[in-house]
């Protein structure tokens, strides 16, 4: 898989490089800013982009603006967006305008090696990778009657449906059977009046539209 | 005496005494001037009274008066630049302008009627300056504090000044403070948190490579990988701390929806903002907002907390309410201390808001903040 990197600190430029390199990625390019960036995603078209949000000039949100650019002109590259801080506003954004193959995580999730090189091939397959935090932030904002007609944990499995998890990762993550899983999956789309979905990506899809209305 | 200082007691006589000359000269043309303006003025508002002879008369005395109501006030401002000039000239000493001249026109007009008796006493009493040079200073001092009584800006006009400049100096510092703030920031974000990170993920990939040895590497790999992640998430918040990127990025809206997701409490966010406000009053809104959550998950022992901000024409308001035990203390203004809700309502004065908590035993809590928004 072939991977451009975005990323102005050159320390964290290299050692992403490594990273995936080692997790058998091939990166073909690693550049430290957002215009390099879409010269460089033009050049290659790479299968996934890892951009860091803050970058020069005016180290805002520089990364989030080239992903929607990317997403655009070359709606096959998938993105995964990485931020010092995850925060709500910025993966509205995001989301907006791409809710497959794309990812927005906090930047210390590449210290967890494993869990970040899933994430990556998530996104890859054409998946979502939120972070945690992220979700965290989109649900406060929802945090309305439905929500309280949650019980705690239908809304721990809708997390984690909205970070992207599948139900084998839900099964995993909170040690429970896959019927249980399921039984919860189907409260909480009963209790939110939300068409049921079968694959695992249009009930993400479902999970985000209804965290973003 | 003189034999002892002569260079400087030479000086500042030479200077009482040509202050004191041009003194009695400007006194002199001005104080005879409005004196015969006024006289005139006088006895044509009298003639008037008294019953003029003829509409010619009539028209004449009118002209007059007018004529002179008219002119006096420019006179006076003409009497004024020269006595100010005088002053300057003669002793160095600059007269501040009052900021509406017109208004201290009786002031003004009163001190050069008065200079025609203080010039010519002054100017009398120049033979003794060589010999009394304590004499000399005096006349001359009481010349100066004369003509900044009342040729100068009034009391209140003063303060008007002095609190305009406190204001606009004050609100320099904060504006100071903050780019400071967001300064910092930034430093540590290029710096220190990207080589945190970076040490964090060599940590990551080394405890995934070496997963195969001893117990004891392992084991420290493994320690040496959390404290990293442990100190990049404090690091993470210390910086939040100290200015969020969001907010100047997205404004408060957003930077206050991270807040409310990561607080340990279910918190209901309402913001109302139709135009944001300036970044330093946003700041402190922010933070009002971050330590009265932080306040209301330390004490209040609540369950849930709601926040509200809104904008009503240039006023902020800001609410954060908990359904906790209430009682928390009133706010005791204290010297020296800039932490927790006391540095808040420091931080709220300092943009002209205010801050007021109320917490009546068995809750719920109020902070509520007004902080004025201009634009």
């Amino acid at each position: 898989m072939r991977i451009v990197i975005a990323e102005d600190s050159v320390l964290l430029r290299d050692g992403l490089t490594r990273m995936l390199t080692d997790g058998g990625f091939e990166v073909v390019e690693a550049v430290p800013d957002a215009g390099q960036l879409l010269r460089a995603v033009a050049e290659h078209r790479p299968d996934l982009a890892v951009i860091d949000v803050r970058m020069p000039p005016t180290h805002t949100d520089e990364g989030i603006k080239a992903a929607l650019v990317i997403r655009r002109q070359f709606p096959d590259v998938a993105l995964l967006v990485l931020s010092q801080y995850v925060e709500e506003s910025y993966a509205t954004d995001l989301l907006s305008e791409a809710t497959s193959s794309v990812g927005y995580l906090l930047k210390d999730r590449v210290a967890h090696v494993r869990d970040f090189l899933d994430a990556v091939r998530r996104v890859a397959a054409g998946g979502t990778a939120l972070d945690p935090d992220v979700v965290a932030q989109l649900l406060v904002r929802r945090r309305d009657d439905p929500m309280d007609r949650l019980t705690p944990r239908e809304q721990q499995v809708l997390k984690l449906m909205a970070e992207g998890r599948s139900n084998a990762g839900i099964v995993e993550t909170l040690r429970v059977s896959p019927s249980a899983v399921e039984k919860y999956v189907t409260n909480i789309f009963l209790k939110l009046d939300l068409p049921p979905t079968s694959t695992d990506h249009r009930r993400v899809l479902a999970v985000l539209k209804y965290l973003g209305s | 005496m003189a034999g002892r200082e002569p260079l400087y007691l030479d000086l500042m006589t030479w200077r009482a005494t040509k202050n004191a000359l041009a003194g009695l000269l400007a006194g002199l043309a001005g104080g005879v001037l409005l004196v015969v303006l006024l006289v005139v003025w006088g006895g044509a508002v009298f003639s008037l009274a008294a019953g003029p002879g003829g509409w010619e008369h009539a028209g004449l005395y009118v002209a007059v008066a007018v004529l002179i109501t008219v002119l006096v006030p420019w006179v006076v401002q003409g009497l004024t630049a020269l006595q100010r000039a005088r002053l300057r000239a003669t002793l160095g000493a600059e007269i501040p302008a009052p900021v509406r001249p017109l208004r201290r026109s009786g002031h003004q007009l009163a001190y050069h009627l008065l200079t025609l008796f203080t010039g010519v006493g002054g100017a009398l009493l120049v033979p003794l300056f060589p010999v009394a040079p304590g004499l000399a200073r005096r006349v001359t001092r009481t010349d100066e504090d004369l003509a900044r009584a009342l040729l100068g800006p009034g009391r209140r006009e003063e303060l008007a000044v002095r609190v305009e400049s406190l204001a606009r100096s004050r609100a320099d510092l904060v504006a100071a403070a903050d780019a400071e703030r967001r300064r910092i920031e930034r430093d540590l974000h290029d710096g220190a948190q990207q080589r945190l990170v970076s040490l964090a993920m060599n940590l990551g990939m080394a405890r995934e490579r070496f997963e195969g040895e001893a117990e004891p590497v392992r084991q420290a790999i493994a320690a040496a990988h959390d404290e990293a992640v442990l100190a990049l998430a404090e690091l993470r918040e210390f910086i939040r701390g100290l200015h969020p990127a969001v907010l100047s990025d997205r404004g408060l809206g957003a930077a206050l929806s991270g807040l409310a997701a990561r607080a340990p409490l279910p918190v209901r966010l309402r913001v109302d903002v139709p135009r944001p406000a300036s970044p330093g009053v946003e700041a402190v809104a922010y933070f009002i907002v971050s330590e009265g959550l932080t306040n209301v998950v330390k004490h209040a022992q609540a369950t849930r907390a709601e926040v509200t901000v809104t904008r009503a024409d240039d006023v902020l308001r800001i609410a954060v309410t908990d359904d906790g035990r209430g009682g928390a203390a009133p706010l005791i203004p204290a010297a020296g201390d800039g932490t927790g809700l006391r540095g808040l309502a420091q931080r709220a004065a300092a943009v002209d808001g205010t801050l007021s908590i109320d917490s009546p035993p068995g809750g719920p809590t109020v902070i509520a903040a007004e902080l004025p928004c201009e634009s």
